[in-house]
């Protein structure tokens, strides 16, 4: 359990910037997700907090210790940080057994005999794979790695649990078996969690936060739920959610306390209090209209408010069915539950909820209104 | 925080600090404390003073008059700036006789050694990896059976077969009555015929894995388009092995133009010198700053040809590793060029390996070399023979399992290989360490540069500079002189396997995750237990099959230390050589067959430990 502050971080690989001033808070008991794209930083962020790099600029605190203080070139060592780290390739020692490589790190810490074994056994049962103490590495499949490899890092109690895309080698089946393994690990423990991944199904699933990273820079943090209704700025919207986000080009203007909005879908009005604090140009400018796809709904008879469509293609997936639409020059995607047939070039007509829309300025790509 | 467009605009700035004393501190301790740091400072001074010192050195001493010369340079003194070793040896009365004399000598075995066995070897390899072949393994064991034959014990087996009059007693042909000229028995060609048959393991070696890399589909899409078998041949397997070819030529060049023991064995008898063998004499004898500068001249040669092939095949080498994804690899059939592919590969290995060897084994056991194996010329004389009366009947020596000199070699080269690898193959283990963990950082670059540096020089050149360096005290006695010592001989060993012995610990060390020594960090162990507990124990096969690779090497090994050799450092290749020029054929043929057996067993655990013989030079 602790509070982790960074301030202005900064990291280099000789003259390639990495991370640019990063400022971070990760509160006491968080489910913190790193998220983004590959190569955006965040790993490096993970590993910074771990001690395994040494940024050039900034400051970290542990529950207000200072860990790392680059003006004064101090940082303390990995191992005097109070926290332990699940590898992406799990990084188990081949050599040693599945009970040797828990206890190497209780070893060192020179536990009592007695304590070791309670703490492998805890650890073990935790992550149901008691069975397993005596095997090497080698003859676990990889879920069963895995589990080992948290089991390692859960066992010497370590008040920060930082974890580096670990679901990214199982398959699609074990990694939603883990998602809710994890999930009860940090309930259990109520230890902090700083987790690393590319993936937003994950993030969005275990987090109580995200924190979204963008070419080495923090582009927003923010609760899951938040996080997907009001994305930051475009790229943020794109990279969120599943299917993606319908982007559809207008024209808006503020004037008189309201955002008037037009697309080829609709004319909409929106109050200043659902405005974000974004500075809006003056007169009529570029917007962006952003809908979730699950936001349009579909219906066959026309009513007020519903939008008239063509049906351009249809994806029954069992649980769910996408459909493309097309209006104007503009298409879109809906996301309906359930089978739903439509026939191609068929007219619908669909209803969007007005407080779900997002509408970001398209030179900016900020966004300017929010969802509700 | 802005648009995507801003992200460009923004230079990376490193920050500049004022001083700061609790700073300075701290990084001085952050250095400090951290072990690794400390290894790869030590490893770089070590390096320094074992590789670049001893090459400045013998550099300087070209250029020093030395005592030896006192007499022969008006008014000079003992180091005295002096152009004399090299004016002597460029342009003096003698230059055509020390100099350009036997440097013709080593290009032409040097080349046509290349134009020999290089397409030997490749089209050997190829037979291997591509065709249908009969007994594939087995062939493609026997043909590298040869390499495992130091090449000084073959040029033992030339001698075997083609003395002649010239040396005194026969060998297996004049034995027979056929007569042997001496341009065939000795010189030039029989120097590459001998050098041809151990160097076409490079291509062969080579070639092999290349082809086995590419993937055969590259070749089925040719046939596919309608391309004819020796159209693919020309067109797409061979512009496609040609980088390896390239550097096996690059290779073989180089090792054939420093080649001293084939080239003594089988040239000095009749007064043909190459550089090697010519330098050696200058060492061994004076002015000795003229064999220095002689090993300059080669070490530049080999430095030429190395990077004449980086300039030219560099880049496009690249191309061998990067086709070599796909591991499918369908056989060419070879139809009615079958037979006749066999027969040749029959007859090859029947002339390179069984015949010499069988030669070589007999006459070990018989009186008079060129007596033929008639019943009452064989004996086991020569191996066990007691008796000292008897000695003048049979080689002037008793059998050499009750030769004294014999048991002391013995001796010397197991304690020389089994002290000098396990120093090698310890030290290749930590510069690999180095070169992988300091990858793309500056020590990681330079460690491997200065390691390679011993690489580009023939192994009479190498234990040249050393015997300049240590042949007086240095730093006011701190390092003794070791001239004519074990200690010399062993530390010459040791560097001069430094590039193959930390490659080795490279490719040992790749396969260690960074991320298996970082969870040990994070559990908090320190360098010392995370190297004990982690990076040993998972290095342990590597550096066996590392060490007993090493070890084959150094076993063989009889350039590198032939100039430091005397009474009491004797090994078994030495002694070997020495009975050879001095006429005790029999005797030198018992030893190179005890080298063989010895070596032959070192591979076989070798293999058990999963080393690979082509990775051994």
């Amino acid at each position: 359990m602790s509070r982790i502050e960074l301030k202005h971080i900064d990291k280099f690989y000789g003259d390639n910037h990495v991370l640019r001033d990063i400022n971070l808070v990760i509160e006491d008991g968080d489910f913190m997700t790193l998220l983004g794209p590959s190569g955006c930083g965040k790993t490096t962020t993970l590993r910074v907090v771990s001690g395994l790099e040494k940024p050039q600029n900034g400051i970290m605190t542990i529950d207000g210790e200072e860990m790392i203080n680059a003006d004064l070139a101090y940082y303390a060592e990995p191992s005097k940080r109070g926290l332990n780290l699940v590898f992406q390739s799990y990084a188990l020692w081949p050599h040693m057994t599945v009970k040797e490589n828990i206890a190497f790190g209780l070893k060192i810490k020179k536990l009592s005999k007695e304590e070791i074994d309670r703490r492998i056994k805890e650890a073990l049962r935790m992550m149901r794979i008691e069975e397993y103490i005596d095997r090497y590495p080698n003859e676990l499949s990889g879920g069963q790695q895995q589990r080992v490899a948290i089991a390692r890092a859960v066992a010497s109690n370590p008040k920060l649990l930082l974890l580096d895309e670990p679901l990214s080698n199982l398959d699609a089946r074990l990694r939603v078996d883990m998602r809710s393994e994890l999930q009860r690990i940090h309930k259990e423990l109520g230890t902090t969690i700083i987790y690393v991944t590319h993936d937003q199904v994950e993030a969005l699933t275990m987090s109580t936060k995200i924190a979204l990273f963008k070419a080495g820079e923090l582009s927003q943090v923010a609760a899951p739920m938040e996080l997907y209704m009001n994305p930051i700025d475009l790229e943020a919207a794109d990279f969120i959610g599943n299917p993606r986000i319908n982007f559809l080009e207008g024209k808006a203007q503020y004037k008189d306390g309201k955002l008037h909005v037009k697309c080829e879908l609709n004319e909409y009005t929106f109050d200043k209090a659902d405005m974000t604090d974004e500075e809006v140009p003056d007169g009529e400018f570029d917007c962006v209209v952003a809908i979730r796809p699950e936001q349009v709904h579909i219906f066959e008879e026309a009513a007020p408010g519903r939008v008239a469509v063509q049906v351009y293609a249809n994806q029954p997936a069992g649980s769910e069915t996408l459909v493309s639409l097309k209006i104007g020059n503009s298409d879109f995607l809906s996301k309906q539950i359930g089978l739903i047939h439509y026939a191609l070039d068929q007219e619908v007509f669909v209803e969007i909820p007005e407080e779900k829309i997002n509408i970001y300025n398209a030179k900016t790509t900020r966004l300017i209104k929010r969802a509700r | 925080m802005g648009g995507k467009g801003e992200y460009g605009k923004v230079k990376a700035k490193k920050p500049r600090r004022p001083f700061n004393k609790t700073r300075l501190k701290n990084q001085f301790l952050g250095v400090v404390k951290n072990p690794f740091n400390l290894i790869v400072a030590i490893s770089l001074i070590v390096l320094f003073c074992l590789i670049v010192i001893p090459l400045l050195q013998m550099i300087a001493s070209t250029f020093t008059v030395a005592k030896g010369e006192l007499r022969r340079i008006r008014g000079a003194q003992v180091g005295d700036f002096t152009l004399y070793y090299w004016k002597y040896l460029l342009v003096g009365q003698m230059a055509s006789a020390t100099l350009w004399g036997p440097l013709k000598n080593s290009l032409f075995c040097g080349f046509m050694t290349v134009l020999v066995s290089v397409p030997l070897g490749s089209v050997l390899g190829w037979l291997v990896a591509r065709t249908d072949i009969p007994c594939k393994k087995l062939l493609g064991m026997l043909v590298v059976i040869p390499y495992m034959i130091p090449s000084w014990c073959k040029s033992l087996a030339w001698l075997a077969v083609f003395r002649n009059k010239t040396s005194g007693s026969l060998g297996f042909l004049a034995g027979m009555g056929i007569s042997v000229p001496d341009w065939l028995a000795y010189g030039p060609i029989a120097i590459v015929l001998c050098m041809s048959l151990h160097y076409y393991a490079f291509s062969y070696i080579h070639v092999q894995s290349a082809l086995r890399s590419i993937n055969s589909e590259l070749e089925e899409m040719g046939e596919i388009c309608g391309a004819t078998k020796p159209q693919i041949l020309k067109s797409i397997t061979i512009p496609l092995v040609l980088p390896s070819v390239l550097s096996a030529i690059v290779m073989t060049l180089s090792k054939a133009i420093g080649t001293y023991g084939v080239a003594a064995n089988l040239g000095n008898r009749i007064g043909y010198f190459t550089l090697a063998t010519k330098m050696k004499n200058f060492i061994n004898g004076s002015p000795q700053g003229v064999g220095y500068a002689m090993s300059i001249i080669l070490i530049a040669l080999a430095a030429l040809i190395i990077f004449a092939n980086q300039r030219i095949v560099g880049v496009r080498k690249s191309y061998a590793t990067i086709g070599g994804k796909g591991g499918r690899s369908t056989e060419m059939r070879l139809g009615k060029a079958k037979a006749p592919l066999m027969i040749f590969l029959v007859v090859f290995l029947f002339f390179a390996m069984v015949m010499p060897m069988f030669v070589l084994v007999m006459e070990t056991f018989q009186i008079n070399t060129g007596g033929g194996y008639a019943l009452k010329n064989l004996t086991t004389y020569n191996w066990i023979g007691a008796n000292e009366d008897l000695a003048p009947y049979y080689t002037s020596y008793k059998g050499i399992f009750y030769n004294k000199d014999f048991g002391k070699s013995v001796l010397n080269t197991i304690r020389l290989t089994f002290i000098a690898s396990t120093i090698t193959a310890l030290c290749g283990q930590f510069l690999g360490y180095i070169s992988t963990r300091g990858r793309g950082k500056w020590y990681g670059s330079l460690t491997e540069q200065l390691v390679f540096i011993p690489y580009l020089m023939s192994g009479v050149a190498f234990s040249a500079m050393y015997v300049a360096m240590f042949s007086k005290p240095h730093l006011g006695g701190l390092i003794p002189t070791l001239y004519g010592t074990f200690t010399l001989i062993v530390l010459t060993s040791v560097v001069k396997h430094f590039p193959f012995a930390s490659r080795s610990g490279t490719a040992n060390m790749m396969q260690i995750a960074v991320e298996l020594e970082e969870a040990a960090e994070i559990n908090g162990a320190g360098f010392g237990r995370k190297m004990a507990r982690i990076v040993l124990p998972l290095a342990k096969n590597g550096f066996i099959s590392g060490f007993m690779l090493t070890f084959i090497s150094i076993a063989k090994e009889l350039d590198l230390i032939i100039i430091m050799m005397d009474n009491r450092t004797t090994t078994m290749s030495y002694l070997a050589f020495t009975y050879s020029q001095e006429g005790l054929n029999q005797m030198a043929d018992a030893i190179s067959v005890c080298v063989l057996l010895f070596i032959l067993v070192c591979y076989i655990i070798a293999n058990a430990f999963g080393a690979d013989i082509g990775k051994s030079w």
